[in-house]
């Protein structure tokens, strides 16, 4: 900020001088904790991404740089292109549902007067439990003999379904996990940010002759577009980092049918030893979800 | 000066959770007063139609929350409480038939959940103390000492922010496990959990912002007295600052405490691990009843923790509501 030294603007007395040296001293003293920490676990393993993908390494004889062959290696894994389209399809139908559910929720919950305070929190109550906790009992809840979900079917005459073992549920059964565990945050923001819309645009839109629909259409949705935008955005970057519940649940089975570029990083790593080909999916990921981040902090901004 | 902290306050106003029109209100009572309205205009509420409509949604809506969100826990709960026979017949018991309370004891023997526990709690209260040490004193720097480089060194803060942190995995792992110049190995340590907690462009953003709405005059009149930089954060800075505290604290802790992955990697030792790891790594070998208790058990915590800061953390959500 140039405007902070207005004082001193021309010529600074000796006394003002040292005045600024100690005062910049305090501040990087101040800023040295987290300087050091953001260094070393942040900055740093951000560039080390970019040589850890460019190299061939296995720790013990000095790393060798390869230019692009860890990435030829990947695209010829035939788990690359599954990675990619169920990270894809994941993110889709997490949209589908874990988007267009906690909207529909919060409309719902604000036309409610009677026991707003038990639904809300019973909504975001999934989303305090640890994730792991969440997955292993939904694990138990997709057992296709005796578990719940098949057992519920049973009730209506339906299924049972394989769920979590067969390739056409297999990645569904993921994404109702993950859409039970994360759906009351967004229900609660969407909430807060619909009581902010002034009550005299519907009373205008209704005396328009604007019925229920149209009000949302005309109302609910132009004020709190903002906002679903940036959720929007927000959910896709965390949709396709998606790691814990192929790991706990199917383990990338069947057939490759849950792997996910997150956990496909994670197999080379630590199940291959390929560290240089995790690195290369590493990258690619972290140039796909930048452009996301890169809007979202944009429009963020933007709205304060 | 004086004329950037007007616009940064106007800026950091969110922030700060203004008294919600909710709280006002008596609990569980219609609110706001007749001037509210959503949707459904007040008028067609009082209407025949409109009153059968209106408690007809109410009525699904309440059974379908409570069946999405409350009867899983039941499930779990009386499931942990079946025997093992019990638990694998077809068609399930809604009520187990012997309430088998030994369960519990058992799964917090054989899972070791006393130490898990343990861990996890070490663990969040490290990366808690660390995270508000470090970056309150940052985020006070870069807010009020102004330092050379200053927007440099947040706007780099900051662009972390772009990089979420699953796809830097892998190098952070490398980082932990050998760190570079100091050549120190942290993994199995709770240093490997703690000190990257630091790193968190998001709690930087949040207090700066709330830093910056602080007016300068009060900072002044603390410096003309001879306060030194640290005595006016403590005395003056973080008093006016809770609300932002609060904040930053809950999500400190409850980052630590559902954080997975990460603590997967770097805390493989079985002494070390973290509740959720600990439990998944051993939830193969566990008979399915015993499981299902630990899983209770690990849930406990945080529904207990959720009951009692209810407030703060729905008022953290829409505070930073824009990280969720």
């Amino acid at each position: 900020m140039s405007t902070m030294t207005v004082k001193g603007s021309r010529r600074r007395s000796p006394g003002a001088t040292r005045r600024s040296v100690s005062r910049n001293l305090t501040a990087y003293g101040f800023l040295s904790g987290a300087l050091i920490c953001f260094a070393f676990f942040s900055w740093y393993p951000m560039i080390r991404e970019f040589i850890l993908s460019f190299q061939k390494t296995n720790f013990i004889d000095p790393p060798e740089w390869v230019g692009f062959e860890n990435f030829e290696t990947v695209f010829d894994d035939s788990a690359f292109a599954s990675a990619w389209l169920n990270t894809a399809t994941f993110t889709l139908l997490a949209l589908v549902f874990g988007y267009v559910v906690p909207f529909v929720f919060a409309l719902v919950l604000n036309e409610l007067r009677h026991a707003r305070a038990y639904l809300r929190l019973v909504v975001y109550l999934p989303v305090m439990l640890p994730p792991a906790v969440a997955v292993l009992l939904f694990k138990w809840f997709y057992d296709p003999g005796a578990g719940l979900f098949n057992q519920a079917l049973d009730v209506f005459g339906l299924g049972p379904l394989a769920w979590l073992d067969s390739t056409d549920t297999a990645l569904l059964s993921l994404v109702i996990v993950s859409t039970w565990m994360n759906l009351g945050t967004g229900t609660l923001i969407y909430l807060a940010a619909l009581q902010s819309i002034p009550s005299e645009l519907y009373e205008a839109a209704e005396l328009d002759g604007a019925g229920l629909f149209k009000r949302v259409w005309h109302v609910t949705i132009p004020q709190t577009k903002l906002i679903l935008l940036v959720m929007l955005l927000l959910q896709i970057v965390a949709t396709m980092q998606v790691f814990i519940e192929p790991f706990l649940l199917t383990g990338g089975g069947p057939e490759n049918g849950t792997v996910t570029v997150a956990y496909l990083m994670y197999q080379y790593a630590f199940s291959f030893g390929n560290w240089g080909g995790g690195g290369a999916l590493g990258l690619m990921l972290m140039l796909v979800l930048i452009v996301f981040s890169a809007v979202y902090l944009r429009v963020s901004r933007d709205r304060t | 000066m004086s004329y950037s902290t007007v616009q940064d306050r106007a800026a950091a106003r969110p922030v700060a959770p203004a008294p919600s029109p909710r709280r006002s209100r008596k609990p569980g009572r219609r609110r706001e007063g007749p001037q509210f309205r959503g949707l459904v205009s007040p008028h067609t509420l009082t209407t025949t139609r409109g009153k059968i409509v209106y408690w007809v949604v109410m009525s699904v809506v309440l059974v379908t929350f409570t069946a999405a969100f409350v009867f899983p826990l039941y499930w779990m709960f009386t499931g942990a409480m079946k025997s093992p026979e019990e638990l694998a017949q077809v068609p399930p018991t809604f009520f187990p038939e012997t309430l088998n309370w030994g369960v519990w004891a058992e799964a917090w023997d054989l899972l070791d959940l006393g130490l898990f526990l343990k861990n996890t709690l070490l663990y969040a209260a490290g990366a808690w103390l660390f995270t508000l040490t470090f970056d309150v004193a940052a985020a006070y720097a870069l807010s009020k000492l102004r330092p050379i480089l200053g927007n440099v060194v947040l706007a780099l803060m900051l662009s972390t922010l772009m990089i979420p942190p699953t796809v830097i995995l892998l190098p952070a792992y490398l980082t932990v496990k050998d760190l570079p110049i100091l050549g120190w190995n942290l993994l199995n340590t709770p240093w490997a959990i703690w000190l990257p907690a630091v790193a968190n462009g998001f709690f930087i953003f949040l207090l700066k912002r709330f830093f910056d709405s602080i007016p300068r005059e009060l900072l002044e009149a603390a410096q003309i007295d001879g306060a030194s930089p640290l005595r006016i954060l403590w005395s003056v800075v973080l008093p006016v600052s809770r609300p932002i505290i609060g904040v930053v604290s809950i999500l400190a802790v409850v980052n630590v405490w559902k954080d997975f992955v990460w603590p997967l990697l770097v805390l493989p030792d079985s002494e070390k691990m973290s509740i959720s790891v600990g439990i998944s790594s051993l939830s193969a070998q566990m008979p399915q009843n015993v499981l299902i208790a630990a899983l209770f058990i690990a849930s406990v915590p945080a529904i207990v923790v959720f009951l009692i800061f209810q407030r703060s953390i729905m008022a953290g959500l829409t505070a930073g509501s824009l990280k969720g």
